[in-house]
This record gives structure tokens, sequence and C-alpha cells, in this order.
């Protein structure tokens, strides 16, 4: 059936080509096959006639074709010449024929150049979403200042929701991921410090684990991802439906209406996440001495306070506020930076968490040389 | 599956009944589309003119009725028999719902990509050419979506329901938000298309001077029926509250012109 579609003889330098069936999409595959066949026929050949008297379907597919076989045809130097064209089809092609091709437009470079381009561009990048974080811990600040002259305009109850939202809601996951990891720990401590007979150090090394790192590092680590990435969804959303501009234009800063009390929620919710999640996982790491190293509850309390200071407690709270005005920070110059299209929603809200918890990991190790060197 | 007046319906709606909850949108509604022709389907907002829209793309659920395109019962065809039949349309969204993370090349050709195997370069080509055909040229190739003006995004969005051939094409709303100027050369544009690849249209709208200049056929949804169907004229002489209302406001030209001309 197919090599019916067209059937081209060659007489002297003439070639007839006579088209026949349903020039269609379906049939475009073998069409093209054909007609590049016809094009590449060897030998001189000064005049073409393409007879479509025979073709009883046509659509923009078909006539593209038939346009691209009298192109390249003409571009031979062949007189070129389409009998048999039924009126239906005229319109089409003629609206076909006027179709101009895309000029090409080659990457520039060779491949060492254009790796070499992408890794200069992902450096700019990085420091386009340093500047970006900068900027926005810069107009936080004004809008904190602004807010501190006049605290009625503070929007208090969005702070409220955004704090049952990211704190109370958060309560029972990250109680129970810090009771788990507080158990681990513990689990793991005393199975290897046995060796040794020193399992009641274990109860040291739980308390300043849990108190000073672990502790703050798993609760933020779980708001990133958690409430992180729902503050760079919902901000890019908006972004995206230009309810932020419209914002801007009834004369409302975003950073005031939007940032700031979600961030604040944030300062306001890590801590108190930090200490239930410490006491959690403390209470975990007890209940597996008791249990599996049969240290009794009394023991592992006195032990517990021998081992830990206030300041060890300090260390790990003082922390967390930080941390917070990171992971808020971050997420929102994300969700601000979103574009028109979805995909940009996925790729922004992925960089929120990387990012957040990147620094957030980074911001902890500052804190613990500057805490070595005052010697908390 | 001649109608009335011989020419073949395409389309053929009957004793279609929509609802949501206890609302009912659509209640009993008979139309007719014939092969080759431009529908104006109009009705005031909310009336359910896209309601009746989507049911027939099958985007929303029928209560009862029958609904048959190109002859084949959507509701009792097969999966194969289905596709085949939506292989054959192409639908311009409102909003144009071009893929936001694909640029317009991407866009073009990802259904002809999906139906057909054809080589890369004819993908390419046949994109250009639609584009053409749409009044664009191949610079918005690489664009994405949100790059594009309004005005744009309607005509890709149309590149891409023609994208197939399609016999027929469904347009919600084509010259909503755009400019009289954008709107006229939409119409013309669409009359044109209708003309060169044989089309069915149809075509919801709000625009009166796109019923004047493209629409073959009007059909009128109020009271959740289609009240009338037929030509400009016809809808001009009726006498229905609803019609007159609409086709004699303020804003329409045969109010413009019973103004400007003394009655005959």
């Amino acid at each position: 059936m197919s090599n019916r579609l067209l059937e081209g003889i060659k007489d002297g330098e003439q070639l007839k080509i006579a088209a026949a069936g349903a020039w269609i999409a379906e049939n475009a595959r073998n069409l093209e096959v054909l007609i590049d066949g016809e094009t590449l026929r060897e030998g001189a050949i000064t005049r073409v006639d393409i007879d479509m008297g025979r073709v009883e379907r046509l659509d923009t597919f078909g006539a593209w074709l038939l346009e691209r076989l009298v192109r390249s045809f003409s571009a031979r130097g062949c007189e070129t010449k389409v009998t048999g064209l039924k009126e239906d089809y005229r319109a089409l092609v003629d609206e076909i024929g006027g179709v101009k091709p895309e000029a090409k437009v080659a990457p520039p470079g060779n491949a060492i150049t254009r790796f070499l381009a992408s890794v200069g561009l992902s450096l700019v990048s990085v420091g386009h979403s340093f500047t970006a974080f900068v900027n926005m811990i810069g107009a936080l600040s004004v809008a904190l200042a602004r807010v501190l002259a006049r605290p009625r305009s503070f929007r208090f109850t969005s702070m409220v929701h955004q704090l049952d939202n990211v704190g109370w809601r958060a309560v029972p996951i990250i109680v129970l991921i810090t009771f788990l990891i507080g158990c681990i720990i513990a689990q793991q401590g005393i199975f290897h410090f046995r060796k040794f007979g020193a399992d009641i150090y274990v109860v040291d090394m739980v308390g300043i684990l849990v108190l000073r790192e672990i502790g703050v590092l798993i609760v933020t680590i779980m708001v990133a991802g958690r409430s992180g990435s729902a503050y760079t969804a919902e901000l890019g959303s908006m972004k995206m439906r230009e309810e932020i501009d419209a914002l801007r234009t009834m004369g409302f800063d975003p950073i005031e209406v939007l940032v700031l009390p979600r961030i604040v929620a944030l300062i306001i919710g890590v801590p108190i996440l930090t200490f239930l999640g410490s006491m959690a996982a403390l209470y975990g790491g007890g209940l597996v001495c008791w249990l599996y190293g049969g240290i009794d509850p009394d023991i592992y309390i006195q032990r517990l306070k021998e081992a830990i200071s206030l300041d060890t407690f300090k260390v790990g709270m003082i922390k967390a506020p930080f941390m917070a005005l990171v992971i808020g920070a971050v997420a929102c110059v994300e969700g601000l930076a979103v574009k028109g299209s979805a995909e940009s929603l996925g790729l922004q809200t992925t960089a929120s968490v990387v990012e957040s918890i990147f620094l957030v990991i980074v911001l902890d190790g500052c804190f613990a040389i500057f805490f070595a060197s005052i010697g908390m | 599956m001649a109608g009335g007046n011989g020419k073949e319906v395409v389309i053929e709606v009957r004793d279609l009944v929509v609802g949501f909850g206890d609302h009912l949108v659509l209640d009993h509604v008979d139309l007719d589309v014939y092969r080759g022709e431009i529908l104006g389907f109009v009705g005031g907002s909310g009336a359910g003119k896209s309601v009746l829209m989507r049911t027939v793309i099958g985007l929303l659920p029928k209560r009862s009725g029958t609904i048959k395109v190109f002859g084949v019962d959507l509701a009792a065809a097969s999966d194969a028999e289905r596709h085949a039949v939506e292989r054959r349309w192409g639908v311009l969204f409102q909003q144009g719902a071009l893929f936001s993370s694909l640029t317009i090349r991407e866009n073009l050709q990802f259904p002809v990509r999906e139906y057909l195997q054809v080589s890369q370069q004819l993908l390419d080509e046949i994109a250009i050419a639609k584009l053409e055909m749409v009044g664009l040229d191949a610079s918005v190739l690489q664009k994405f979506p949100s790059e594009l003006s309004g005005g744009m995004t309607k005509r890709v969005a149309l590149a891409r329901a023609l994208a197939l051939d399609p016999e027929i094409v469904f347009l919600d709303e084509p010259t909503s938000g755009l400019d009289p100027i954008g709107a006229g050369d939409f119409d013309s544009l669409i009359a044109t298309l209708q003309r060169t690849l044989g089309l069915t249209v149809f075509m919801v709208t709000h625009d009166l001077d796109s019923l004047h200049t493209v629409c073959d056929r009007i059909a009128v949804l109020a009271d959740h029926k289609v009240i009338a169907a037929g030509t400009m004229e016809t809808m001009l002489a009726s006498d229905h509250p609803w019609l007159r209302a609409y086709f004699h406001g303020k804003r329409s030209r045969a109010g413009d012109k019973k103004q400007a001309l003394p009655a005959v």
C-alpha cells in the first residue's frame, strides 16, 4: 500500500512523480521516506512534474511534505511543476508554501568551552543565591524595624496561624523521631561501651550529644523539610498567580505581610520544638538504658546531672532561633524566585530544602568553633 | 448520519443531563453540529456552556443522554474507539493550558510525537508550519509559555490544538482577554483555518463580533436548555426575551444599527 503513495519514473532528464492515496498525518512517516528517496535520485534532472491528481486526502503534514519535495528539487535547479491538485486543497498548499524554515543556530564553542561555561554559570548562580539571601536578611531587618516602630502593623493573626502550622502540628512527628533517635544512640552506645565495661558513660554521651547537637539538628532538618518546603511552595504559587504583584500594587510590602510572620513563627516555634525534641530523645535514651542496658532510671538521672550542665543545654537552645532564621529566609527567597512554570516551582522547592539543610549544618559547624573558643 | 438539511452531523447531543450535587446544569439538552461549520455557542455566564463542551469532550460525567461524535457513542465506545475519536479533535482551553515546563516547540510536538512516528526533522518543520498558520514565526519556538503575551499564548494553544490536523476543534472563549484588534485577527484566523483545513469549529464565546463575523450558526443555552439554534438572522428575528436582550442589547450591533438607521 505505502509505496503507491508516491511513484517516480525517470524519463531522460525529466522526472515524473505520481502521487496517490491519503497524504495525511498517519502516512507521514512512509511518505517522508518515499519523498527523501526521490529527492536523493542520482543523475541529471532538469524537469520535475508532480501529479497530485489521485491524492484523495491532504492535510498539513501532506501539504508540507509536498512543499519539501518541491523545494528540494527547486534547490537543485530543476523546473518543478505541481499538477492536478484539487481545488479544495489549493488554499492549504498556498498557506504552507509561505512557511520559512527555521534558521539553525549551532550552540557556540566546543564541548570543553561549553563545560567550562556551565561551571561558570553555576558558580555565578551560587553567587546570585547568596546575594538574594543577604538581600532577604536586609529586607527582613527593614520590615522588622518598621514593625517595631508601629507594632500594631505586625500581622499577629497570620503569625499565630503559621505558628500553628509549623509548631503545634509538627510536635507529634518531631517528638516521635527524636525519641527514636535517642533510643538508637543509647542502644549503640551500650552495645559498644560494654566491651570496655564503660556502660555508664553512655549516659554522658546521650546527654551531651542530644542537648548540644543532635536534638537541634534533627529538629531543624525536619523543619526544613516540612515547613521550609511548604513556605517555598506557598510563596511560589502566589508568585506564579501574580498574587504577590497584587499585594505590591495595593501598597503592601510582601516581606512585611507574608515573609515576616512566617519567619517570626519559625523563630518562636523551632526553639520550642528543639526543647521538646531534646527531652523526647533523653527520655528514649533513658528507656533503652533501663530496658536494654540495665541502668536504673534513678542512676540515669543522677548520672545525667553530673554529666551535663546548664551550658550544655544552652548551647543547643541558642542555636535554634538562628537556624530557624536561616531556614525561613532561604525558603522565602526560593519561593519568591519561582518563575512562571510548574517545573520552576518544583526546582525552587528542592533547592530550598537542600540549601537550608546545608546551611543549617554549616551554621552548626560555625557555632561549634565559636562555643569551643569561648569555652562553653 | 445526515441532518435535516442534508449535511453530515459530526456531533450529536441528545437528551443530555448534567448536574453537580442537587444543582442541575444541563436539562435534556439537544444539539447538532454539522461538518465544516463554525458553530458559536452562547449563553449567560454560568449557564453551562463550558460544562456542555467539557461533557462532550469527556472531561465531565453526564447523568443521562447520549453524545455521539463522528457517529460514535462515546459512553459505549471501547478505549480504542475513544482514542480514535480523541485523535480527531483538538481543544483550545480558555487559559491556553500550555505545558508550562515545556518550550513552545515541545508543546507543539508533544501530541504529534505521541501519536505518530515521524522524524525529528519533520516534527520541527511541522511545528514551524503550524506556528506560521496561526500567525507566529519560528522565533518563539525556544520560549516558554510564561514568556508569551496573552494573544500569543492563545495562538500557540490553537496551533497545539491543530497539531494533529483534527477534524473538529473546540474553542473555549478564544477571544476573551484579547484587545479588539487581536480578537478580530483571531476571528479571521479561525475563519481562514476553517476554510483551508475544512475544520468543524465548536466555539464557546461571548464575543458578539465573533458571532457576527465568523459563525455560520449560533446555538443559545439558557434555562438549562438549548433554546435556539440557527443563523444570526434567526437569532435577530427571534422574540425570546433572553435572545432579544442578548442580541439587541446596548453592546450589540443590532442595537447600534437601530439607533443609527431609521426603521425600514
